[in-house]
């Protein structure tokens, strides 16, 4: 189209199309506008505030003064910040994967035919809805080192020294990660069920004909067809698992010792006890530059290994 | 030998199947034992005296049931305020959610706008970014507008979710535009369409929207914590923590309060188990 062309078409939009143009954004901003005014202050704001907040000293009460990358070396002498990476990093490595395999052979076993679907079904996913701390009071109860049911029963079975589960700083960890996967697979199960439930059936009908066995079928069509199932479901559980909180705070409070006190944990304490929000802020910095990294690197590697139809 | 390939065996091949349905049920109802026992052992340890509740082998059902307990816990600690001040955050920040949420994710959906998409991605990514990042900042903000203690705090930071606009508005899509179309052509304006198309179309994304909301708020932990000091203004959850912190050796109280706690949710869960399901199968998000 000619310049003159377009000045043509422009003169003939008359001011009224115009008005009118700007009548319907105007419509559509005013659906926006509720949600957006406390989204932008309670959400966008607070985050670009803590970008900030990671460069300076404040205490609360005191001035704001700049404090460079201070905050950000004094964690490079932070033995607890050290400790609650470590502890984080081995939180996730376990969770991710452990759910993952437990929703999905879960999901495998209800995707059958099977009397009392539902039932099941609804059972498993129960865990992810009741409330975490009531979920970790009767966990702890059941863990009970002395008393527990658990423990009574491995005594009563031979074992001479069964495992003083949260009270113990080896078996602290994996007892409050057996608990995440128990509340959190049901979740994810959902997801994959509904991943196979999609397969289309041909696929398996064809599969049978040229006389694929059931592991080949699972191997060289379930597990494909669910890639990006299981691309998004890594990437959901790494995040949230990287966000661990209220189930270590209820279950151990981040002990024994430092045994179970992880990233959001430290910097909770930073801000809430020590008043150290500049610091805090610098810890939850580098939080989210981890899930952020290891975000983008799932999605440089989706290319290699999900299939989308 | 060279015998020609036989058919199939059908006796062998259906002794197998059923070996493996057996297989089958029975992880299945190991599983269901691993998923339900701490809840049926809460439940068998409410009614007992404290002495009993770590009896082994396990007594699941008590010979003298202290049904009591469910009445002592109330005396022990306000439970009721909590309760009510629970309900009472639970029905106003699903309602906000529901309704700010639908209103924008209609805009978002159907209407067009300068700055649409990019007003979206934000919505996306907040929702991918860790709240802890920025719930300092958030409290800061709390504290010099003076809501620090106040419900408020908790309604102002909750109700404005990017996870409600994205859901509902990807429910939105689905419905066809030829019928938004047709109600302009009738000479029906964008808030009627809203209310008198969209709404009454959405009611499984709006069923879905208000579970989510509802069990979030109901057992949020971390908010209350964080905001509210006045044991008159506490939530259920820190009631409960309260409840054990006070009464760490009332074992069958414990166990009481804590089934207690969880009452709403299970009969809303119960009720509406078949959204949750498919909503979450359809959505996927909310880690």
């Amino acid at each position: 189209m000619s310049s003159t062309q377009w000045s043509n078409r422009a003169q003939s939009l008359s001011s009224s199309a115009r008005h009118s143009r700007l009548k319907r954004e105007l419509v559509a901003y005013s659906f926006i506008l509720p949600n957006f005014l406390g989204f932008a202050i309670f959400t966008l704001i607070p985050m670009v505030f803590s970008l900030v907040l990671a460069f300076m000293h404040w205490d609360g009460a005191g001035a704001i003064t700049w404090a460079g990358l201070s905050n950000f070396a004094d964690m490079l002498k932070d033995e607890t910040f050290r400790i609650s990476l470590i502890n984080t990093l081995y939180y996730v490595a376990f969770t991710v994967p452990l759910t993952m395999a437990a929703a999905l052979g879960l999901a495998l076993l209800l995707n059958q035919p099977l009397r009392g679907r539902d039932f099941f079904r609804t059972t498993f996913f129960f865990p992810y809805v009741a409330s975490l701390v009531a979920v970790a009071v009767v966990w702890n109860m059941i863990f009970h080192p002395a008393m527990g049911p658990v423990n009574q029963l491995l005594s009563a079975l031979g074992v001479d020294k069964p495992p003083r589960w949260t009270a113990s700083v080896d078996w602290a960890m994996p007892t409050v990660i057996m608990a995440s996967v128990w509340k959190g697979m049901g979740y994810y199960m959902v997801l994959y069920l509904a991943a196979l439930q999609g397969i289309p059936s041909y696929l398996y009908e064809a599969a049978e004909i040229d006389g694929a066995n059931s592991w080949q079928r699972f191997r060289y069509i379930t597990l494909p067809m669910l890639t990006p199932t299981t691309f998004f479901v890594s990437i959901m559980l790494t995040i949230a698992s990287f966000k661990v909180f209220d189930l270590i705070l209820v279950m151990t409070g981040g002990g024994p010792g430092r045994a179970t006190n992880v990233l959001v944990v430290h910097t909770y304490n930073m801000a809430f006890k020590e008043f150290r929000y500049g610091y805090s802020s610098a810890i939850a910095m580098v939080l989210f530059v981890i899930v952020l990294v290891i975000t983008i690197i799932q999605f440089r590697m989706e290319r290699r290994w999900v299939n989308y139809m | 030998m060279h015998a020609a390939p036989q058919p199939r065996d059908h006796a062998s091949q259906r002794a197998r199947a059923i070996a493996l349905k057996v297989l089958t049920y029975a992880l299945l109802l190991a599983m269901t034992a691993v998923m339900l026992l701490p809840f049926l052992w809460m439940l068998s340890a409410s009614l007992k005296l404290d002495k009993d509740v770590f009896r082994f082998p396990i007594e699941w059902i008590p010979a003298a049931p202290q049904w009591g307990n469910y009445a002592l816990i109330w005396t022990r600690i306000p439970f009721l305020t909590f309760f009510a001040n629970t309900a009472k955050l639970t029905v106003i920040i699903t309602f906000l959610q529901l309704a700010t949420s639908s209103f924008a994710a209609y805009a978002f959906a159907k209407l067009d706008f300068r700055g649409r998409d990019l007003l979206f991605l934000g919505y996306i990514a907040s929702i991918a970014i860790p709240w802890q990042v920025y719930m300092v900042p958030q409290f800061i903000m709390m504290r010099r507008l003076d809501l620090v203690d106040t419900h408020m705090a908790l309604i102002l930071l909750q109700a404005f979710s990017a996870f409600g606009v994205f859901l509902l508005r990807q429910f939105f899509i689905s419905i066809p535009n030829d019928l938004s179309d047709a109600a302009r052509i009738d000479g029906l304006n964008e808030y009627g369409i809203y209310f008198r198309i969209m709404l009454p179309l959405s009611k499984p994304a709006l069923a879905t929207l208000t579970i989510f909301t509802f069990v979030g708020v109901w057992n949020d932990f971390m908010g209350p914590l964080i905001y509210l000091n006045t044991e008159a203004k506490k939530t259920i959850q820190l009631g409960l923590r309260l409840f054990i912190q006070q009464y760490s050796a009332d074992y069958a109280l414990i166990m009481a309060a804590s089934l207690v706690s969880l009452v709403p949710v299970v009969i809303l869960f119960l009720s509406f188990q078949r959204f949750f399901v498919e909503g979450i199968a359809s959505t996927g998000i909310k880690g």
